[in-house]
Formats: structure tokens, C-alpha cells, sequence
């Protein structure tokens, strides 16, 4: 699927999150228990806060000398004998790509978890040359094999899902028999995919770090599924990011350890595969053919802004897991695979404000996405700056935003108005208001007291209490 | 043979312009960084500490120990193996299993005992990997071993293919004690030192961390997805 998921606008999207109780639940408990093992697995090191220093640090210097970076790594993978392929756009990616599939007259693709092959909607491009493709991340495996229902977690995708309805999919398009266990349900997935894994064609993969000084790059996943992906098939194509690279192994030990603490409080994950080139010449497993695809998609376009510090991310995730709004809301109401406060800042500056201009607003600027950022991205802050670019350089804040800023600067513009208005205001909440709470409130009210109630205007007035308090009549 | 670089000039000169500057043609020095927290972890730990670091991050990851000398690797691994039901096993062809005494086991016992027994072997191409795919053991060995989260490190090569490591259904990793560093700070500067020395690196350096396994159904852990289902490491004391 592309970036942009659904056709859905923002409080549609919103209101189906907010009213799946399963998803709320389902994602309120992954926040507490990941957010949980992520503090232990940050505050066993002591000294969390130099480490984030240093991610910072490394993201910064990289992105500051990216272009070096990413020619130091484009030679250093030819001089192993892989291909590099420079695409500035989705359709000059999936073009190669494409390409590469054909020469190959490859039928069978495996793949494992890749962000960016989603956002360049890479699996219906090889669909459309008839090839099977098929993602074997067991999450990603369970959303493909339901008719591509869209991810909404960055690392966990079908947070979403609980057991049942993983067992559903299974039985209505596996012919599975068995229980909801997600032991059982992962090993039919396992029997499923082990024979995929022998018959594909051609790997694909995404990248979480390249290393620009030898020419390699390191997947991680707790699965081992890249890592088949990685050995079987005689061909293999990564998909990167062009921002998702460091100077040596040195940095890239640092951001892995980074990543997998902050995305799910571990100390490594089960595999950390690192890979230089296609195999060497006698080796039997490994890909006889590698090419590296260095995606741009309008990253480039965020370097020197105020924005570029976006491009640090790391894609752990830590930001969704603390932040209050995607509890709520849930990751499909961001309307793109990137959800969370790092999708509210990157989607608008990949996808646009056309289709994203709402997210900078679906956050209360609380700031725990900055704190618990593994390199410092200042992401309640660039949330800001988003509301600032909109409203003052595009000139369209969201409607509600207006009509509420048009309506109080209306009545607060006189003193008759302004009085008569919050003389009424009790009196018109009246039918709405029992025990001092508005819980179905009319108009603008609406959106809010759909998820919680709003205070009812208290009777008696600020400026009669105090006009009254000098009196000394008050009863407060 | 040198692959192929496309299309690479006009997309680097665009970021460039967006940066501000012209492209860098001088190298960028690697900068001495401000920070080195990685410095900081498990310092001052003998090898001893270490070893009692991985023994306990390994109860974490659902990892069995064992601990043996040279002269008990052959009957240790005799026994992880039968406890894993038998064979048919897979192991790497390489000359330390020889130095450690494991030749009669590998070669004789186990056919006495009805396991079969499959030496990687390059001239043998895919069968290697049929053969991988049908095991119920894997064995390979760590050439560096993190304390800290108890991985062990595996280079790929003509005789040592990755996939040992993962199509088998149970895994066991040999673990020099020599070999034990804290974390991955340490393996990743000797990887560079390889690479800085003129040297190859491998095409695949694997870090394993106990078994296979997956969260991804409501967060409820599941061990043994794609690659093994259980591991074992063996620490050979006196290596």
C-alpha cells in the first residue's frame, strides 16, 4: 500500500478508532507494557540520557554530510560486486525494481518488514507484473493474508487484531483448523512460509542501518525471517531510506543497541544480521545478485529546513507507544503507515498538507514523544511548527479551528456580546448538562463530548463572582 | 567483479544544494564524538563477571547453558543434542570442531547411535541446504560472545553457511570462553579493525540472541517462528 492509507478523512478515520474498544484496549496495554520494558531496559544503562546525546550526535553529523556518506557507501557496494540503484522518486524505484523482477522472470518474491517498500507502495507494483509477493513478518503476514488491511503500528502492525480475529483469517484463507493460541497460529505460519521461503525467486528487504565505510547494512528482527529472506533466494533487493545510514560498524553498534532498547526494551533482539554485498563466491547460501535502492521520496526536500531534524528518526516507535493521543485514536486514524507523533511530523512533509494538514493537530504538545526520543528529535516541537507553517504560510487551519477563533473573536471583539455570551451560556447548556458535566454536548462541543465530558458553565459568572466578592455577597 | 552505480550524481547534488553547499569531495574525518556511553558499560568486569552476565541474560531469552571443559565438549554435546531428540544434525565444516575433540563424535559415535550426522560442504552446493532444512540440530560457533545480551557472533563462509543457524529446528552455539566480550561495542571494533587491516568482511555476520521468536499476535510471546524453536550455548571453560 502506499504512504496514504483509505479514503476516509480525519474524523471519520477518528471517530472509527476512537469507538473500537478492542483497539483502544489492545493498544492502551501495548503502550503500558512496551513503554514498561522500555524504561527498564533505558534506566538499567545509567547513563541514558549520554546515550541519547550521542544518537543525536551520529544522526546529526550523518545527515549534515549525507551526500559524502551515501557516495562512500554506493562505492564501497560495487567494489563487493552490488548494484546500486539512486531513485528520487517512487516511480524511478519501482521502475528498477520492476526491472530487476523481469530479467529474473521471477514469479515469487519473499519479503521481510520494510517501511519504505510500503510507502512507495512497492507489493502492488510487482503484483501488476503477476508476481506473488509475500511479506513474511508474522504481523505483516496476518494484514497481507486479510486482504492488505493497512498496518498500524510501526513495529507491532497488527496491534490492532486480536486472536480471534487472526484465527478468522486464517480459517476463511488458510484452511486453518486449529486454535486462537498465537502458538499455533504462528506455527501454521511458519509451515506456511518455510515452503515460500525455499521456492522465491527473489528476497526483498528494507534496511535499518547502512554503513557507509565498508559498504554493508544490518536488519533486525526477533523473528529470523530476514534472515531467511536474506539466504534463500539467488537474488536480493534492499530498499533504503536514503537517510538510514552511519559512518562505521562503531555507530552502527550504537543506534542498534538505541533502536532495540527503545522499540521494545531489549538488549538485542534475536537477529541482528549484518550483510556486506551479495554472497562471496564459494559461500552456497546468500544472494548471487544484490541491489541496494537508495530511496529520496521527498526526504530531500526536508534537509535545511527547520524540519530536518525529522530525519534522525530511527524508526523504534518509542514516540507512539507514549503518546496519549495515538492511545485514543489507535494508528489507522493517522491515514498513513507512519502513525504516532513521528507520522503527524513526517507525513505532512512526505505526503503533503492536503491529505495530512489535521495531524499536527491530533497532539496536546505534551512533549513525552521529545523525551523519550532516542536521538532528540524535538517532535512536539516541529508539531508546532507544522500548526505555525499552516496557518501562516498555507492560511488554512482546520475548519474547526476557524470557526471557533471567528466565533471568540466575534464575541470576545465586544463587551455586549462577550456578555450576553457567557450570561446565556449556562442556560443554553442547560438541556445537555447533568451533575455539573456535559456529556452529549451540541455543535463544536460535539467532537469533544464524544470521548469525554466537558465541565458545564458554572452559574454564576467569573465577573458576577467577583463583582459580588467585592460586595462581599459571594457564596464561594 | 564491480557492480553497477546508477543515476547517482543528480540525486547527491540535490541533496547538496538543499544543504546549502556544493558536494564534499574531501573525505569527512570521522569525528571524535562528545559522547562514548558505550565505554561505560560492564567496565572493569573480569572475564568471570561475564560469564556470570551471559548466564543470566540467557534465563531471560529462553537460552540453556551449559558449562564444560575441552576434554567434556564431545559427551556435553552429545547430551544437548539427545536432549533436542536426536539428530539428523548439521554442523559447519570447520577445523576447530577437529581441535576440540569432536571428530570421533561427529564421524563415528553418532552413526553407532543412529544420528545422522551432515558436514557443510560447498562442492555440494543447495543439497547443503536441503539437508539444513531437514535437521533437527544446527551447530555452529561464536567467534565473539556479548555478555551484556547474551549473543553469540557468526561469520558466513565457503564451509560455514548462515543457514545452519536458522532452518534447523533447534540450535546450539559452541561458545569459547575466550571468546566473551561485554557487548556489542567490542565485536563491532574488531569488525572494523578486519575491515581497516585490508581484510574481507565477511559477507554475513549473524548475531544471535536465543531462539526465534515473535510478539506480534496480541504482544503474547511466541518462541520459535521462523529460524529454531529452542538454543543452547556450550562454554568451553578452558578455550
Amino acid at each position: 500500500m502506499p504512504m496514504k492509507i483509505g479514503n476516509e478523512n480525519f474524523s471519520e478515520r477518528v471517530g472509527k478508532g476512537i469507538s473500537n474498544s478492542f483497539m483502544r484496549g489492545a493498544v492502551a496495554g501495548a503502550q503500558d507494557s512496551i513503554g514498561a520494558r522500555r524504561l527498564l531496559a533505558v534506566e538499567e544503562l545509567g547513563n541514558w540520557e549520554e546515550w541519547r546525546s550521542h544518537g543525536e550526535e551520529i544522526r546529526q553529523h550523518v545527515l549534515e554530510n549525507l551526500d559524502y556518506y551515501l557516495e562512500q557507501l554506493s562505492e564501497n557496494i560495487a567494489k563487493r560486486g552490488g548494484n546500486v540503484y539512486f531513485a528520487a522518486t517512487p516511480e524511478e524505484a519501482n521502475d528498477y525494481i520492476r526491472e530487476v523482477i523481469q530479467k529474473k522472470h521471477a514469479k515469487k518474491v519473499v519479503k521481510s518488514k520494510s517501511m519504505v517498500t510500503e510507502e512507495i507502495n512497492l507489493n502492488a507494483n510487482l503484483e501488476e507484473l503477476g508476481c506473488e509477493v509475500i511479506e513474511t513478518d508474522l504481523g505483516e503476514y496476518i494484514l497481507q493474508v486479510d486482504d492488505h488491511d493497512p498496518p498500524s503500528h510501526i513495529v507491532a502492525p497488527a496491534l490492532h487484531k486480536n486472536r480471534e480475529q487472526v484465527r478468522d483469517v486464517f480459517t476463511e484463507k488458510l484452511g486453518y483448523k486449529k486454535s486462537s493460541d498465537p502458538t499455533e497460529l504462528a506455527q501454521h505460519a511458519r509451515e506456511m512460509l518455510r515452503q515460500d521461503y525455499l521456492t522465491a525467486d527473489v528476497g526483498i528487504t528494507g534496511c535499518n542501518f547502512a554503513v557507509a565505510e565498508t559498504g554493508s547494512f544490518a536488519l533486525v528482527t526477533n523473528e529470523g525471517n530476514a534472515d531467511l529472506v536474506t539466504s534463500l533466494p539467488k537474488t536480493q533487493i534492499t530498499v533504503m531510506g536514503m537517510e538510514r545510514l552511519v559512518p562505521t560498524f562503531e555507530e552502527l553498534e550504537v543506534l542498534v543497541s538505541m533502536l532495540t532498547r527503545s522499540a521494545v526494551g531489549q538488549k538485542l533482539p534475536s537477529y541482528v544480521t549484518v550483510l556486506t554485498g551479495p554472497k562471496e563466491a564459494q559461500d552456497v547460501d546468500g544472494p548471487e545478485e544484490f541491489h541496494l535502492v537508495i530511496v529520496d521520496n521527498g526526504r530531500s526536500k526536508i534537509l535545511g529546513t527547520e524540519f530536518q531534524s525529522v530525519l534522525q528518526c530511527i524508526r523504534c516507535a518509542a514516540c507512539v507507544n507514549a503518546c496519549p493521543v495515538y492511545r485514543h485514536v489507535g494508528g489507522h486514524s493517522y491515514g498513513s503507515i507512519y502513525s504516532g507523533p513521528i507520522g503527524a511530523v513526517l507525513s505532512p512533509l512526505l505526503g503533503g498538507y492536503d491529505d495530512y494538514k489535521e495531524l499536527p493537530y491530533a497532539s496536546t504538545l505534551c512533549g513525552a514523544c521529545s523525551e523519550v526520543c532516542p536521538v532528540k528529535i524535538p517532535l512536539h516541537e516541529l508539531l508546532h511548527k507544522h500548526r505555525q507553517v499552516i496557518v501562516e504560510k498555507e492560511g488554512r487551519a482546520p475548519v474547526s479551528e476557524k470557526l471557533l477563533m471567528k466565533a471568540f473573536g466575534l464575541g470576545a471583539a465586544s463587551p455586549t456580546l462577550y456578555r450576553w455570551g457567557s450570561k446565556l451560556a449556562p442556560s443554553a447548556m442547560n438541556p445537555f448538562t447533568s451533575e455539573d458535566k456535559i456529556s452529549k454536548g451540541p455543535g463544536p462541543l460535539k467532537a469533544w463530548t464524544d470521548i469525554r465530558d466537558f465541565p458545564a458553565p458554572n452559574k454564576e459568572r467569573f465577573r458576577d463572582w467577583y463583582n459580588n466578592r467585592e460586595k462581599g455577597e459571594s457564596k464561594s | 567483479m564491480t557492480g553497477k552505480i546508477q543515476n547517482r550524481e543528480s540525486f547527491l547534488n540535490n541533496i547538496a544544494s538543499q544543504l546549502g553547499r556544493d558536494r564534499l569531495k574531501e573525505p569527512v574525518k570521522r569525528p571524535d564524538w562528545k559522547y562514548a556511553p558505550q565505554d561505560k558499560v560492564l567496565t572493569g568486569a573480569t572475564e568471570d563477571d561475564l560469564v556470570e552476565v551471559l548466564k543470566a541474560h540467557c534465563e531471560k531469552i529462553n537460552t540453556t547453558v551449559i558449562t564444560t571443559t575441552k576434554a567434556g565438549l564431545s559427551d556435553a554435546l552429545n547430551e544437548a543434542v539427545k536432549n533436542y531428540g536426536g539428530g539428523p544434525v548439521v554442523t559447519w565444516k570447520d577445523e576447530r570442531f577437529t581441535h576440540w575433540g569432536l571428530h570421533d563424535l561427529f564421524n563415528n559415535e553418532w552413526s553407532v547411535q543412529g544420528i545422522d550426522y551432515h558436514e557443510w560442504d560447498y562442492t555440494t552446493g543447495d543439497d547443503n541446504i536441503q539437508l539444513a532444512e531437514q535437521a533437527n540440530v544446527g551447530i555452529t560457533i561464536s567467534e565473539y560472545t556479548l555478555a551484556e545480551s547474551a549473543t553469540v557472533v557468526l561469520f558466513s563462509g565457503k564451509d560455514r553457511g548462515r543457514t545452519v543457524s536458522f532452518l534447523p529446528k533447534t540450535y546450539i552455539a559452541l561458545v569459547p570462553k575466550s571468546s566473551i566480550v561485554p557487548r556489542m561495542t567490542q565485536a563491532a571494533r574488531k569488525m572494523r579493525e578486519l575491515h581497516l587491516d585490508g581484510k574481507t568482511v565477511p559477507a554475513c555476520v549473524n548475531f544471535i540472541s536465543g531462539p526465534s521468536n515473535s510478539a506480534d499476535i496480541e504482544l503474547q510471546l511466541v518462541v520459535g517462528v521462523h529460524g529454531p524453536f529452542k538454543a543452547t550455548y556450550i562454554l568451553i571453560d578452558d578455550l
